[in-house]
Order: structure tokens, then C-alpha cells, then sequence
């Protein structure tokens, strides 16, 4: 389990928020994730945030990743 | 004042049935044929300058289809209703090879329907039949109570000639064959989920809706070793590879980096758990083609408004039979399947 | 997309392959224990990229399939229930219950309604007054905040007609089960990496401590998954097991608090029975004593036959990864997705349906 997918954070209306993924824009909830700021990635699940994206983290293991495709 | 609605009186056969005719149908669906009034299209089979090379009269063979349209909602991003119905049934006689000629449009109307809601799609039909080259020249108007019909449904048949030595069948792909998309997938099934689920978009993304004989022409045109044509309605592209897979008795191979997906059918597929390849499409065609043809068949395709994006996305292979296999990105492969009922939002 | 693209590079995909082949691991079982790793490993065609000797199995992680018929017949029978609207996601409309589905029951005339999200069905509660709303409550650790998030919103908010049935279940307990049952010997778990952005690393902890088992809590795009398995198999190789994130861009070791936090609040831990395998204690979340209002089954007088299994259903061990579906009788014969027996083949990401509709030979 489960669907979850990184989204933008674009706007915030108190607890609600305006997320996008590739031109798509739609609503989640804030609730679970409250310290969130716009132009946050998030964890988008079941119309919630469930995380934030830790962009650091992520771009350590993307660096990972292409140095491994460079092996290829 | 109160906006005119349709009211079961529109349906019933008399006065009020006829002021709507004429009114709002005739009007829009101007031509001889249907302005004679008659119980049925009366017309010849040429239609001249349609087909050179003359054949005799008791030669010609004429393709006809039917297709019902029930969608909901009326209206979403790049078309509505009345527009899918046109072009669904134009395309259904493309796919054959046939030059599309005629249609008939028969209504089921909500009772309650307003009446500028009719007509705004009735134009779009007037539109699309324009743009495709074909007349509606036959119809029907029945109106039923309020709930019985989501608003509104409608049918529309359609008649077209095939030119002598066409034979274009789900039947006839032969391993080999290099298997080509005119563009991206899911356009269609996104757009209108998106008008239904409130997503909106950032770009103009819209349903890809489209009547495609133009194209389909411009193909046959430039080679006589296209053996299938397939428009991927509902189901997508996964459930008419399939079909043509168990039709030929071949295996198909297709390549998930190769196939065009728009960004925003991507995403949405992502948040909610569909898989593109479900996804329905009502302005794509889906070609097997001979591997020597392949190459000058994409570059007329590129040169069509409704095929610039055109592409190859795999081949026909002699086995596994009736199989659609795909090759992923991460260089696996695995089965593609037909889409099993219907499609779900899923959180798993 | 961003953060999605990244992590479906093909090249580096060929790279991880090549390093988990090139490491001639001995034979060994790793138990994926999410229901959306066991479709996303088939999407991606990954099973037949790694060596013969890596043996994959299918854990219980499908919280569609776990669910016994038993609580499907509760939701069926709240549904039938003229002043109730029953609420779902879509995974569980089609799943077989003792007798009917909700879906067939639908077409019976139920109010019954799918979401996207549980909002969705609080909303449907103010939208309609004079009816009782009950969400039918799925899902693990990652869903589970949600409900409870909804909860709070309705006693914020002083909605009265929002109910909740709650099927709704914890992992770390069915994995210590299925270790301890030792049926099948793992020898590593590709941990779930969406329940863990709730409950973070250290509930898994007891796994390297108490059984030596490594485990390593993963993604879910194709290269989470290879990059996943190679360091488990680099645990397994070298003899030190611990839980290690690969997931790391959303798994936190602590988890996300404010999520635990809510989950704590609404709900109690208890008893829950998982299909196939039986009670398992400390498994479910029921609402606590000062929301047991809003719970369904103590609102409304739930009446059901006796639940039954059907004959030759073997979702059980499959689920337990005991059997392959293979190697059930009524697979691919009388179970299929059109007309499926148990939930493992109707479950979009059952192991049965997984198999069924994405096996990558006859």
C-alpha cells in the first residue's frame, strides 16, 4: 500500500492547498502536514499531504542514481 | 425570463415536434436530403468526384456503422457530446478505409433539457460534420421523462464507399508489420474525468476528439500495405492492441518509451491509479502497417494537423499469439491486458 | 515530472541490474510486503531483470485482500440500509463478500458511493442531512491519519450524520506473524515505503533485532525498487542486518509525528482478523472511547448472515506467501478479474490479479 505521488505546493488557503503534478492542479489537505509552505514538494494521498518531500534527500539519491546510469 | 426547456411535448410528433425540427435542426444540418422531409434519406451511391477509376454500380460496396452516445458529462475540455458523435462514427467508417458520406443523428432528450444546451451541441455537430465532409441528412427527436436520460443520448449511423481493391481488417496484421500511433494516449478519457472529478490544468490540455478521414485518406494514399486500422476508444490502446492480437492470431510487441503520453494524462493517471494504456482516445488511429511502408507513412501522418505527433511504437510478431507484451523502461517486459471493467479512483 | 522522472532512468536501471547480478547471491527470499510494490514490481517487469536465485514473494500488504469476508457483509449490510449512504474507495467495490459485493448490491439499488478521498464522503454528510454517511474505513498506516483527520474535522465542524466503519490496519504485528508462523524463510523484507512516512523506521526494528532478518524500507518507482533490492542483498551479504531507508526523500526514521499524533487521538489498537491468516492481536484500529460515536457499528444494529469463504479459496496462503497463485485450482480457471472468487483477484493490486494480468509468460 499505496498511491502516493509527489506534487508542487502552488497555493495555500488555510489548511487547504493548491498542489500541481505535470500541468495537473488539484486540492489536498494540509491537516497532516501542517508546517508546509508554498513551493514545497509534497506526498500527495487520498486528497492529503502525508509528507513533505525532503528535496535534499531526494537529490542526493538522483546524484546516486546518474552516476550509476553513467556505469551503464 | 425562464430559459426555454425541452419538455416531452418536443418528443411526441406533433406541432411542438416539428417547430423544434425546424427551428433548431434544420437550420443547423442545412442540406437537400434531409430538407426533403421524407421518411428516409433517398441518394445515390456516387457521390460524384469521389472516386476516380469509376466502378460499376453493382461493384461498389458501402461501409455502415452505428454507434450510441451516452456520455456524461454533455460538455468537457475540447468538445462535447454532439461532436463525439459526428466523429465516432466518421471515424468507424475511416477505419475500414471507407470515404465517409453520410449520417443520421436520432435523439433522446431529457425531458428538461434547455434548449440553447441542444443547440450549442447540435452546432458543434454542424461543425464537426463540416470539418469532416459529411452529411447529416436523416434523424429522430424522442424526449423522456426527467432522470430517464442523463440529459441526453444520441445515435448516429453512417454510411460511406470503399474504393475498389481497399481491405483494411483487425484480421489482416502480419508479423512483421510495424505498429504506429498518430499521437498521444488518454487525451480523450482524462479530459472528460477531469470535467467530472473538478481537475483542472495549468496548459490548455483538451480532449483529442477529432474526425480522422482526412488523415486516414492522406495514408491510404501513400500505401496500399496498410493491413489494420483501429481507432483506441473505450479501453485505449491496450484493449485494441488486443483485440487485433486475438483477431490476426499474432503477437504484438510494443515499447513503453516509444508510446506518446502527454504530461498531464501521466500525472493524472499517477494520483488516481489508472494506467494510460486504459484510457479512451476518440481521435486516434492505431495502424499495422508493412515495416517497408512505415517510415513515408509517419512523415504524411507528421504533415496532417491530426498526426503530427505520429509514431512507432512496436511490431507484430508471430508469437506468443493473441499476446500484447510490453517492453518497460527498465528494459522487463509484461503482459498487457484489456481493460476488465471499469475504471476506478484507488488509494492502493 | 520532478521527483517522479528521476527515479525511472533507464540507464540507471541497467546499472543497478548489473550490480545485483554481478553479486551471486545464494539463494534467498524477500518477502515485498506492500500490495502496490508487488504491481509495481510487475509493471515494471522486474522480477525477470534480477537473478534466478533472488525469489520474490508476495507478502500481505493488500489491506483489500486482508479484509475478511466478514466486514465486507458489515459494509454490505449498512449499504442495504435505506437511510445510509455507504461510502468507499474504489479498490473495495468489487470485492466479494459472503454472498454478494458492494458493487452488485449497487446495482440492486444502494446508495453507495466511490471516492477519491474520505473528505470527499465528509462532504457528502453535509451535503445531505437527512442521512447517515458512513465511510467504509481501508487501508494501513498511510490511509488510516486520514480517517482520523476526517474525524476530527467532523467534531470540529459538529457534523452528527458522518459515521465510520473501521477495517482499518497496522503491518509490524502480521509481519512478526508470519515470521514466527516461519512458513516461508525470508531472508530479507522490502519494507512498505508509504506506510513508513507515517510510522517512520524504528517499528521495524525488532525485525533485525529479535530475528536477524535485514530490511529496507523502499520507493515504489522502478529504480526505488532495484536500488531497494540491492541493498538488501548487500545486508544479506554481509551479515550485520539492520533497517536501512532507501526511501529516503519521504521516510523519515520518526516518521511523521503530527499523523501518529492523530492516529493516537481517534483511534485505539485492538484485535483484527486478516483474512487467511486469522487474529492477529494488536492488528487493527477501532475508534477510542471518545469517538466511539461516530463509529458505525455502534450506531446502527448490524445484521449479517453467517460469513463463509468460498470453496477452494486459497487467498489465505497466497497472502501469507505460502502458495503462488498459480497453484491455486480455481486460478485463471473459475477466478479471474471478470468473475473473481476472493479479493486477491479482484484487488487492483492483489497478488492474483497482479499475476493474472501482468504475467509475463503462459
Amino acid at each position: 500500500m499505496c498511491l502516493a505521488v509527489p506534487v508542487k505546493v502552488l497555493a495555500i488557503n488555510g489548511v487547504e492547498a493548491s498542489v500541481e503534478l505535470g500541468g495537473v492542479v488539484r486540492s489536498a489537505s494540509l491537516m497532516l502536514v501542517p508546517d508546509t509552505k508554498v513551493g514545497d514538494y509534497i506526498l500527495l494521498h487520498a486528497g492529503f499531504a502525508i509528507q513533505k518531500l525532503d528535496e535534499e534527500e531526494a537529490g542526493e539519491t538522483i546524484r546516486l542514481l546518474n552516476e550509476l546510469a553513467k556505469e551503464a | 425570463m425562464p430559459e426555454a426547456r425541452i419538455i416531452l411535448g418536443h418528443g411526441s410528433g406533433g406541432k411542438l415536434s416539428h417547430e423544434l425540427i425546424e427551428s433548431l435542426f434544420l437550420p443547423l444540418f442545412l442540406n437537400p436530403i434531409l430538407q426533403t422531409g421524407d421518411d428516409s434519406a433517398v441518394f445515390p451511391l456516387r457521390d460524384s468526384g469521389k472516386f476516380p477509376g469509376g466502378q460499376r454500380a453493382d461493384e461498389q460496396r458501402i461501409a455502415f456503422t452505428t454507434d450510441s452516445y451516452v456520455v456524461k458529462p454533455l460538455f468537457w475540455p475540447g468538445g462535447d457530446i454532439g461532436k463525439l458523435a459526428v466523429c465516432g462514427t466518421v471515424n468507424d467508417l475511416a477505419m475500414v478505409g471507407a470515404t465517409p458520406l453520410y449520417l443520421s443523428a436520432a435523439f433522446v432528450i431529457g425531458e428538461g433539457l434547455p434548449i440553447s444546451t441542444l443547440r450549442r451541441i447540435v452546432t458543434s455537430m454542424k461543425r464537426a460534420a463540416r470539418e469532416a465532409g459529411v452529411k447529416i441528412v436523416t434523424g429522430d427527436t424522442k424526449v423522456v421523462e426527467k432522470g430517464s436520460a442523463d440529459g441526453l443520448f444520441i445515435n448516429t449511423a453512417g454510411v460511406g464507399l470503399l474504393a475498389g481493391g481497399v481491405n483494411i481488417s483487425g484480421s489482416n496484421a502480419r508479423p512483421g508489420d510495424m505498429v504506429i500511433i498518430s499521437g498521444t494516449v488518454g487525451d480523450h478519457g482524462i479530459a472528460v474525468l477531469s470535467a467530472r472529478e473538478g481537475l483542472t490544468f495549468r496548459n490548455n490540455f483538451k480532449s483529442d476528439v477529432a474526425p480522422l478521414n482526412h488523415l486516414v485518406a492522406a495514408m491510404l494514399k501513400t500505401s496500399h500495405k496498410i493491413h489494420v486500422l483501429r481507432d483506441p476508444t473505450r479501453g485505449g490502446l491496450a484493449t485494441t492492441l488486443n483485440e487485433i492480437a486475438r483477431q490476426s492470431g499474432v503477437g504484438i510487441r510494443i515499447i513503453e518509451e516509444k508510446i506518446p503520453v502527454r504530461e498531464e494524462v501521466v500525472a493524472v493517471c499517477e494520483i488516481l491509479g489508472y494506467d494510460p494504456l486504459h484510457v479512451a482516445n476518440e481521435g486516434k488511429v492505431v495502424a499495422c502497417v508493412a515495416p517497408e511502408d512505415a517510415e513515408k507513412l509517419i512523415a504524411v501522418m507528421r504533415g496532417s494537423p491530426y498526426g503530427s505527433e505520429a509514431t512507432i511504437i512496436g511490431e507484430v510478431l508471430a508469437e506468443p499469439k493473441t499476446r500484447v507484451m510490453l517492453k518497460t523502461r527498465v528494459g522487463g517486459t509484461r503482459i498487457i491486458d484489456m481493460l476488465a471493467g471499469e475504471m476506478l479512483p484507488r488509494i492502493c | 515530472m520532478r521527483f517522479i522522472d528521476e527515479f525511472r532512468n533507464a540507464a540507471a536501471g541497467q546499472s543497478l541490474v548489473s550490480r545485483i547480478q554481478k553479486k551471486k547471491t545464494p539463494a534467498v527470499n524477500l518477502m515485498e510486503v506492500c500490495g502496490t510494490h508487488t504491481v509495481a514490481i510487475f509493471k515494471h517487469g522486474i522480477r525477470q531483470l534480477l537473478p534466478e536465485t533472488v525469489n520474490l514473494i508476495s507478502g500481505p500488504g493488500c489491506p483489500v485482500c486482508v479484509t475478511p469476508n466478514a466486514d465486507i457483509d458489515k459494509a454490505i449490510a449498512l449499504a442495504q440500509n435505506a437511510g445510509i449512504i455507504l461510502v468507499t474507495f474504489g479498490d473495495m467495490i468489487k470485492v466479494p463478500g459472503s454472498y454478494s459485493s458492494l458493487n452488485q448490491v449497487k446495482a440492486a439499488g444502494a446508495d453507495i458511493r466511490v471516492v477519491y478521498s474520505v473528505l470527499d464522503a465528509l462532504r457528502m454528510a453535509e451535503d445531505n442531512p437527512r442521512k447517515s454517511v458512513v465511510f467504509f474505513g481501508v487501508g494501513f498506516e498511510t490511509t488510516a491519519p486520514t480517517t482520523a483527520s476526517a474525524i476530527l474535522e467532523a467534531e470540529r465542524r459538529g457534523i452528527d450524520n458522518f459515521f465510520l466503519l473501521s477495517v482499518h490496519k497496522v503491518m509490524p504485528p502480521a509481519m512478526k506473524l508470519l515470521i514466527d508462523a516461519d512458513e516461508v524463510h525470508i531472508d530479507g523484507f522490502i519494507c512498505p515505503g508509504h506506510v513508513s512516512t507515517i510510522i517512520g523506521s524504528v517499528p521495524y526494528e525488532f525485525i533485525p533485532r529479535q530475528y536477524g532478518i535485514p530490511c529496507v524500507i523502499t520507493g515504489f518507482e522502478p529504480l526505488d525498487i532495484l536500488q531497494g533490492i540491492d541493498m538488501l542483498l548487500e545486508q544479506v551479504a554481509g551479515g550485520a542486518p539492520r533497517v536501512s531507508i532507501q526511501y529516503r526523500r519521504v521516510v523519515r526514521p520518526e516518521g511523521n509525528p503530527v499523523a501518529l499524533k492523530y492516529l493516537a487521538t481517534v483511534f485505539e489498537v485492538a484485535d483484527a482478523r486478516w483474512r487467511g491468516i486469522g487474529n492477529i492481536p494488536g492488528s487493527g484500529l477501532k475508534l477510542g472511547q471518545k469517538y466511539r460515536r461516530f463509529d458505525a457499528e455502534h450506531a446502527f444494529n448490524i445484521v449479517t448472515r453467517p460469513a463463509r469463504e468460498a470453496k477452494g479459496c486459497r487467498c489465505g496462503d497466497v497472502l501469507r506467501g505460502v502458495c503462488l497463485p498459480a497453484e491455486c485450482h480455481l486460478f485463471g480457471k473459475t477466478c479471474t478479474p471478470e468473475h473473481p472468487t476472493g479479493p486477491c483477484m479482484v484487488s487492483t493490486e492483489g497478488t492474483c490479479s497482479a499475476w493474472y494480468l501482468y504475467r509475463e509468460k503462459e
